[in-house]
């Protein structure tokens, strides 16, 4: 046995957007165990639903997370719904899934930035947050925010979006496509990526059913779960498949997350196909009563929302699990046996975010 | 949309329905908690995207057992727990003692609501 050292890693650290803490301990170079430690912005968000009606917490669903947060919103309003049996209206659903997909490669493209960053190569990083902005414009053209929308409600959306802005979103993907295409090749192919991802931190199938992974994280190793094959929203009536990997190393998982922003292009421009004319909202009338859990795929995987309803405005409960909080044992298992060096690679490839976790 | 079921069992039928699910193949896919009458848990599996919730009812003294010897990942959803509403839960592996949330105050979720 080499010498047992105990290194310090965060919770402020140039790979950490946002503050998380592990005691690594470490036999010369190599990582043998992990020790996570959270909370440090933790907010008590789902708390605060006793004192914000249940319309009004949609507003705060919204705000526990900065990058999925059209997500967390579109799940709280998923799990009232279900409560209060409110049909949500055809258009409203594949408006949902529009802005839902466009989120989750946003997301993606910025986690593609940040692997990059972590690993030294700044024009990809560059290029990969290039091409988000035109994500972010979307956003910005269809729902005037381009951080938190506001548009999901409970019973559908505030906003609609036009045919000429569905024609320019599908004009934006085609273009998109090319560019995404450009810089994936360099993730997938370039030697020197390669040499940082092939192989470094591992999941085997079993480890990540065992360990409870969920999203990219899980589909990397093997697993074939995707909460949209429920049917949620609009999904029911697309055509995808779960983008499935199973070398379960981080470059396995930068693969299933590069597949799947052009699943998600493809998504939308399926939706722009399909969409009917109608309604965007249906009137919601009277106060919830009941219970239910409600699961969706965020960028970073499954979440799991649950609300618990007395009759009044004001819930009982919600519950938020989010994908980060489901993926940190499997992240721990995944830094046993690696170098130090790899370490932040290997936390970035969970795609963690802090903030729906300290939710 | 897939099933969604809702069993409810007393506390020390909890590890013993656990392992069934887990030799049955169901995937823990989160530990709630509910401060409503006392704590309420429930635990909630996925398996071909149906979610079966085991629920167990207790008053806020009472101690149940971990399922960490069963789904090792339960750790961090029942350190939560205990950190977050104060519900007493025996051999969790590993146990942070209160320190895995660096958090001011004690138990931020455990409120009174016996009056209310």
């Amino acid at each position: 046995m080499g010498n047992r050292t105990v290194i310090p890693f965060g919770p402020q650290h140039p790979v950490l957007p946002e503050p998380i803490h592990l005691d690594l301990v470490l036999e010369d170079e190599t990582v043998v165990q992990a020790i996570p430690r959270i909370g440090y912005v933790h907010r008590g968000l789902e708390k605060l639903v006793e004192k914000k009606d249940y319309q009004q917490y949609v507003f705060v669903a919204e705000r526990i997370c900065g990058i999925c947060s059209f997500m967390h919103g579109m799940g709280y309003c998923m799990a009232i719904e279900n409560i209060m049996n409110i049909k949500v209206p055809e258009r409203a659903e594949f408006l949902r899934t529009i802005w839902a997909e466009l989120s989750r490669m946003h997301s993606h493209m910025l986690w593609l930035g940040l692997l990059a960053d972590a690993f030294g190569f700044e024009s990809l990083f560059m290029h990969s947050w290039r091409i988000r902005e035109e994500i972010l414009d979307i956003f910005e053209m269809t729902t005037g925010g381009r951080v938190i929308f506001s548009v999901c409600e409970v019973g559908g959306v505030r906003k609609d979006i036009t045919p000429e802005m569905l024609q320019k979103i599908s004009d934006v993907m085609d273009k998109l496509k090319k560019e995404i295409t450009e810089i994936a090749n360099v993730f997938i192919n370039d030697s020197s990526v390669k040499s940082r991802t092939v192989g470094v931190g591992v999941l085997t199938k079993q480890q990540a059913f065992d360990l409870g992974a969920v999203g990219p994280m899980a589909r990397a190793s093997g697993i074939d779960e995707d909460m949209r094959k429920q049917g949620y929203a609009a999904y029911g009536k697309l055509k995808f498949e779960p983008i499935i990997e199973t070398a379960g190393d981080s470059y396995a998982r930068t693969s299933v997350r590069i597949r799947e922003i052009f699943e998600s292009i493809d998504l939308i421009k399926q939706c722009i196909a399909l969409i009917p004319e109608g309604e965007i909202k249906t009137k919601v009338t009277g106060n919830p009563n009941g219970e239910h859990f409600v699961r969706l795929e965020q960028p970073r995987g499954e979440v799991v929302y649950y609300a618990k309803a007395n009759g009044t405005k004001f819930l009982d409960r919600v519950r938020v699990r989010t994908p980060t909080f489901a993926n940190i044992p499997a992240l721990l298992e995944t830094l046993k046996g690696c170098a130090l060096a790899d370490v932040p690679i290997l936390i970035l490839t969970i795609d963690p975010c802090i903030s729906c976790t300290e939710r | 949309m897939a099933e969604q079921t809702l069993k409810i069992i007393a506390p020390n039928e909890l590890v013993g329905e656990t392992l069934k699910l887990k030799n049955s193949g169901w995937r823990l896919a989160a530990v709630s908690c509910t401060n409503k009458n006392g704590m309420e848990l429930t635990y909630s599996f996925d398996k071909n995207y149906d979610l079966l919730n085991l629920r167990i009812n207790i008053k806020p003294d009472i101690e149940i057992e971990s399922i960490s010897s069963i789904y090792s990942y339960s750790f961090l959803y029942e350190n939560e727990i205990k950190e977050l509403f104060g519900v007493k839960i025996n051999n969790v592996t590993p146990d942070f003692g209160d320190k895995l949330y660096k958090i001011a105050v004690e138990t931020p979720f455990k409120v009174e609501k016996e009056n209310e």
